[in-house]
């Protein structure tokens, strides 16, 4: 008898021993432990022993039934704990299944991020229509009709009084027209001008801000486009304001950082000049007020405008404007 | 606008390097484009020396020169008279671009073969001899460019002028800037011119009738001129801008533009009938042949020159075929003029004729530097045409443009730049753009300064004039950076926007790439997605001056965008696509008003819903692919209640009949989803299935919940039921869904599609469906003899509600 019970347990620890995965001990535990199984077999046969023998019987079968149950979770811990057993796991250079993941178009990415530090700054922000009246896009803004100042944006018409339009500017009159000072806001969106080579699409996208308030100053100005800059870019990216020329603002700046791509060495993207001009600025001309009903006595503001197509060209450095648009997905997914 | 470094040497002392100035210039507002060097069109000239002279073969009054280029001998045809061996003269080589234009390449000339070119001063723009080629100095040595043999240098500035400084498109204007910043004196040319007598108004008169269009004409007459080329030196200024000569009369006003800014018109006078000049506006019809011999036709806001017959010119837009110099003329009305900047503006904007001269005077010229350019003009066209001003002016100025003093505020200014400036500061940085200070008020007020502009600064109207006026003399750089006070309050971001965000980061989840498509359409588009007449995307805003045909109105639909990005990547061989896009697309409703700008998210999905691998083969994707995402974007937004309803045979226009559904929110319609119309494919040349969902986000926005209210979570465990049964194949699946969920609404907690089965054993036309519903007691365990009954009613009313019957 207790050659029987030794051996049952012999040949189970063999078994195990040779067991590969979970599943084998499962099956290992049922053959010996399951209903059906040897050592459960061998407790229904005690019943037939004489009697003197089925205390010692029983007895030594359970401990055989702990003691295998024992192997059996041991062998189980033993499989899912260490990696190079003899089956060696798995083959963990499979690709997974595909979770796929879609990506954010790299205009967007930019945007945002400009959109981030504004609104962090105390910036709104401002929507509003893409097909303008005239007057919110030149007018009000102190383009008056036939004056040169209209060349510098080639327009889209869609009737004498319509246009696409052509910078986000259109929201400085209409947020303005809509609540009185203070005025913090940034104007995203997307703009049109009829242009169309490497640098130009008919349609790009800007940001564009506004500040009106008592005491804002050219100073003012200067500091939140650093502050603006040095995050977008870096601190090492240094600021150079000089004069231009928008009919909304009086003095008007242009502005212009160290080139990104050689440190201010000149090289083909900032056409050696070192710099490249990224931001249109400058103190709200006192004609808008006008316009809008401000006291141009009391309040004073900056605005300034930005391409976003422009400044993720820079970032991600890509040299074609119209890659933005074709939407190829080798270009999309790298971003 | 170009400049030389030369030129401007004329009237200001250039102290600074050039590159040094041109930044300079640019902070100050003259932003260099690009400096070059001027001589570079010499790179490819070098001395060399004729070693060789032969008779051409085949032709009497040309030789053949072989010339030592210094690093080679080539052949090089010849009709100059005075070449010599051992002479040397430039040589330039194929490539050369000389300044009148032509590129030399290498010729075949006569049969022989000329690999060069022995030049004349005249041909390299060096000089006015061009009776034979350049003689140079013996001890130059060959081989060396001629540029830097000749010491030849000088640099050309391109400036780009920005519309508000007409003055600054002079080379005196460029000057004037230099000596401010430099601190330096402007010495400006001699513009006096002494009459002795006042012969002119015998001559010739000048009638203004057009006196808006018109304010200021100035005449002056010369007469015994000679017509023949300019000496050098006019040849070369104009040459270092760029400007080809012609001759002596119109290199003059060309000269004189440059160098004022005052645009010149040089009549002959003898061609002017009544030798008189009338300025009037032009009939309507009436038409009149340019100097570039093109006919125009006029109307009755266009500013003509006349003489007492004829039209002669548009005023300051293009001079007349019938009055222009020719080479036997001998007297020339020179004019003068002041034109107004909007009426020329107009006219060269219809006529397309942006010339130099309207250029700048729709910029607006000096008002009062008519008369000083008239004179400058004439003085120099005497000494270069051999003939002579005849004495006096006329002077027409019917509308006196006066100049405006403005009253600076010193702490106006300050507080709008941010700078602690002094008065006197202030009135020097002015002054040295020869603003002038009043002197009166300055002991009176000690803030306020009188300023009065110069006649050429039309840009200043306003006291913020003045200010950019010193903060750019004053230097931006040198204003302190400081930052404006923001409160602490600011205000969220609106629905729209977050709505946006949040839908791009759901369709990333979801694997789709976010596309941005241009907002323009073909004005076919309406055709392409086979919009019904009825369609209010069929009403389109139209581009009137649209770059390309595909871009003629905008957009009514983001379909056809995203079919395009589907056409360019299959042409890239990628075929299995999932993209979104969101954008405005316009409708034009009422043509009085601006057109409804609606935002959209389309989203497409075509190719492959698993590629092939190995875990498994590859599964093309289908209907229900896309709407699982419309399905799990909408429950993310948690916007439930959302229903999917067959659309309608006749409303699939772009969705193929039968495999399209309207998404239905709160009974409105959200948008759509379905397969793409076979027709459509093939009307962007597709032929791939392509599944696809669009989503109005301003009617999504209202169903947006601003809060979501907590409820409990389940206390007491649920008892799960099936029920199968067999319905007719065309029943749609949510209807018996819901019908299933009204009964008993407090117990049952949810119903859920197990599996729809069609085919053997069930008869041909009916499938069987099989539901799960969830039973569950806010109060209590349930018992499975509470749910039976419930069970058994849901089962009896899907049986009687769709005439269903039970699995045998």
């Amino acid at each position: 008898m207790d050659n029987s019970i030794d051996q049952i347990y012999q040949e189970a620890l063999q078994e195990l021993k040779a067991a590969a995965n979970r599943q084998a001990v499962e099956d290992i535990r049922v053959r010996y432990l399951g209903r059906k199984g040897i050592v459960t077999q061998f407790l229904r046969n005690i019943s037939k022993l004489p009697a003197d023998q089925r205390p010692a019987a029983g007895k030594q079968a359970n401990q055989l039934k702990n003691l295998l149950d024992e192997a059996c979770q041991e062998t189980i811990h033993k499989l899912e704990t260490t990696g190079e057993t003899a089956a060696g796991g798995i083959d963990v250079s499979l690709p997974g299944r595909p979770a796929p993941c879609g990506s954010l178009h790299p205009i967007t990415q930019i945007n945002q991020r400009i959109c981030d530090i504004f609104t962090q700054m105390g910036f709104d922000i401002a929507e509003g229509p893409e097909v303008e009246l005239d007057y919110y896009n030149f007018e009000a803004l102190n383009f008056p009709k036939d004056h040169p100042a209209r060349d510098m944006q080639d327009t889209f018409f869609v009737s004498d009084d319509v246009v696409l339009r052509t910078h986000t500017s259109p929201l400085q009159i209409r947020t303005m027209e809509k609540q009185p000072p203070p005025v913090r806001i940034i104007m995203p969106g997307k703009v049109y001008r009829c242009d169309s080579d490497l640098t130009h699409t008919p349609m790009f996208h800007q940001v564009e801000g506004l500040l009106v308030d008592e005491n804002i100053s050219f100073g003012d100005l200067k500091g939140t486009l650093t502050a603006f800059v040095h995050q977008m870019f870096d601190e090492q990216t240094s600021l150079r304001f000089r004069p231009g020329f928008f009919p909304f603002t009086e003095p008007s700046a242009e502005v212009d950082i160290l080139c990104v791509m050689c440190r201010g060495k000149g090289c083909r993207v900032c056409s050696r000049t070192g710099w490249l001009e990224i931001l249109g600025s400058g103190m709200v001309h006192p004609a808008l007020y006008e316009n809008v009903g401000y006291d141009a006595d009391r309040y004073t503001g900056f605005a300034f405008g930005m391409g976003v197509d422009r400044i993720a060209m820079l970032k991600f450095g890509i040299d074609d404007i119209r890659k933005f648009f074709e939407n190829d997905i080798r270009f999309l997914s790298q971003f | 606008m170009k400049v030389s470094l030369s030129w401007l040497n004329d009237y200001v002392n250039i102290e600074m390097a050039p590159s040094d100035l041109a930044e300079a210039l640019t902070m100050v507002g003259l932003e260099i484009e690009s400096l070059s060097e001027r001589y570079r069109y010499l790179e490819t000239v070098y001395v060399g020396r004729i070693e060789e002279i032969e008779p051409h073969p085949n032709a009497d009054k040309l030789h053949l020169c072989r010339v030592d280029t210094g690093r080679e001998q080539i052949s090089v045809v010849c009709g100059a008279p005075n070449a010599e061996i051992g002479m040397l003269s430039p040589i330039a080589l194929p490539g050369t671009e000389f300044p009148e234009g032509f590129v030399l390449e290498k010729n075949i000339i006569r049969g022989q073969t000329s690999a060069g070119m022995l030049c004349s001063e005249g041909e390299l723009g060096l000089g006015e001899d061009r009776s034979g080629i350049m003689s140079l100095d013996p001890s130059l040595s060959v081989g060396a460019q001629l540029a830097s043999a000749l010491g030849l240098t000088d640099t050309v500035f391109e400036i780009e002028v920005t519309p508000n400084r007409p003055d600054c498109l002079s080379v005196i204007g460029v000057a004037r800037e230099i000596a401010a910043i430099q601190n330096s004196r402007l010495t400006y040319p001699d513009f006096k011119l002494k009459d002795n007598d006042n012969c002119i108004s015998q001559q010739t008169s000048i009638k203004i009738e057009a006196p808006d269009h018109c304010p200021r004409y100035v005449a002056r007459l010369l007469e015994d001129i000679q017509i023949k080329p300019s000496p050098f030196w006019l040849q070369d200024r104009l040459l270092s801008v760029g400007l080809r000569p012609i001759n002596n009369i119109v290199d003059v006003t060309n000269f004189v533009l440059m160098e004022t800014g005052q645009p010149l018109h040089a009549f002959d006078f003898d061609r002017l009938s009544e030798n008189r000049i009338v300025v009037r506006t032009a009939n309507k019809g009436e038409t009149f042949i340019t100097l570039d011999q093109k006919e125009r036709l006029l109307d009755a806001e266009i500013l003509m020159i006349c003489d007492g017959e004829k039209a002669v010119a548009i005023g300051g837009v293009m001079g007349g075929l019938n009055s222009e110099i020719e080479d036997d003329s001998t007297r020339v009305l020179l004019e003068s003029a002041y034109f107004n900047p909007v009426s020329i503006r107009r006219t060269a904007k219809q006529l397309g004729l942006g010339t130099d001269a309207a250029y700048r005077f729709e910029r607006g010229v000096d008002p009062g530097g008519t008369i000083a350019a008239a004179n400058r003009a004439a003085k120099l066209m005497a000494e270069v045409s051999g003939g002579r001003a005849v004495g006096g002016l006329i002077d027409e100025y019917p509308r006196r443009q006066s100049v405006k003093s403005l009253n600076l505020s010193t702490q106006k200014t300050n507080r709008l730049l941010g700078t602690r400036l002094q008065r006197k500061q202030i009135e020097n940085l002015l002054k040295s753009i020869e603003f002038t200070i009043g002197q009166k008020t300055a002991a009176k007020d000690k803030d306020t300064l009188v300023v009065t502009p110069p006649s050429f600064r039309v840009d200043i109207s306003r006291p913020e004039d003045l200010m950019e006026e010193v903060a750019r003399l004053f230097g931006y750089n040198n204003i302190p950076t400081t930052f404006p006070q923001m409160p602490a309050t600011s205000r969220l971001a609106t629905k729209e926007i977050n709505l946006r965000n949040r839908t791009r980061l759901l369709m990333n989840g979801f694997g789709f790439r976010e596309a941005i498509n241009y907002s323009f359409a073909h004005r076919q588009s309406g055709d392409h997605l086979r919009l019904k007449a009825a369609d209010p995307r069929r009403q389109l805003v139209n581009i009137l001056n649209p770059l390309t045909e595909d871009q003629a109105a905008m957009r009514t639909s983001l379909v056809p965008g995203l079919l395009q990005t589907v056409h360019y990547n299959f042409a890239q061989q990628i075929k299995n696509l999932r993209v979104f896009e969101i954008g405005k697309i316009f409708i034009n409703e009422n043509p009085q008003q601006l057109p409804t700008e609606n935002e959209m998210l389309a989203g497409l999905w075509t190719g492959s819903r698993y590629e092939a691998s190995w875990h498994g083969h590859e599964a093309q994707c289908d209907f229900y692919d896309i709407k699982g995402v419309v399905e799990g974007f909408l429950n993310a937004l948690q916007i439930n209640d959302v229903q999917f309803s067959r659309l309608p045979e006749k409303e699939c226009t772009y969705t193929r009949p039968g495999y399209s559904a309207q998404i239905l929110g709160n009974r409105t319609r959200l948008g759509l989803v379905g397969q793409l119309h076979p027709q459509v494919l093939a009307n962007f040349d597709l032929a791939q299935a392509a599944f696809l969902f669009e989503l109005n986000f301003d009617i999504l926005i209202p169903l947006l919940k601003d809060t979501t209210v907590f409820k409990p979570t389940p206390k007491f465990p649920a008892i799960f039921r099936d029920i199968t049964i067999i319905v007719n194949k065309a029943l749609e699946t949510q209807e018996i869904i819901s019908t299933a969920l009204k009964q008993s609404p407090e117990l049952v907690e949810d119903v859920r599609l197990l599996s729809v089965f069609e085919g053997t054993p069930i008869a041909p036309g009916n499938k069987s469906v099989s539901l799960r519903v969830t039973y569950r007691s806010p109060q209590k365990t349930l018992e499975d003899e509470a749910v039976t009954p419930i069970h058994q009613s849901i089962a009896d009313r899907l049986v009687k509600a769709f005439n269903a019957s039970l699995p045998a």
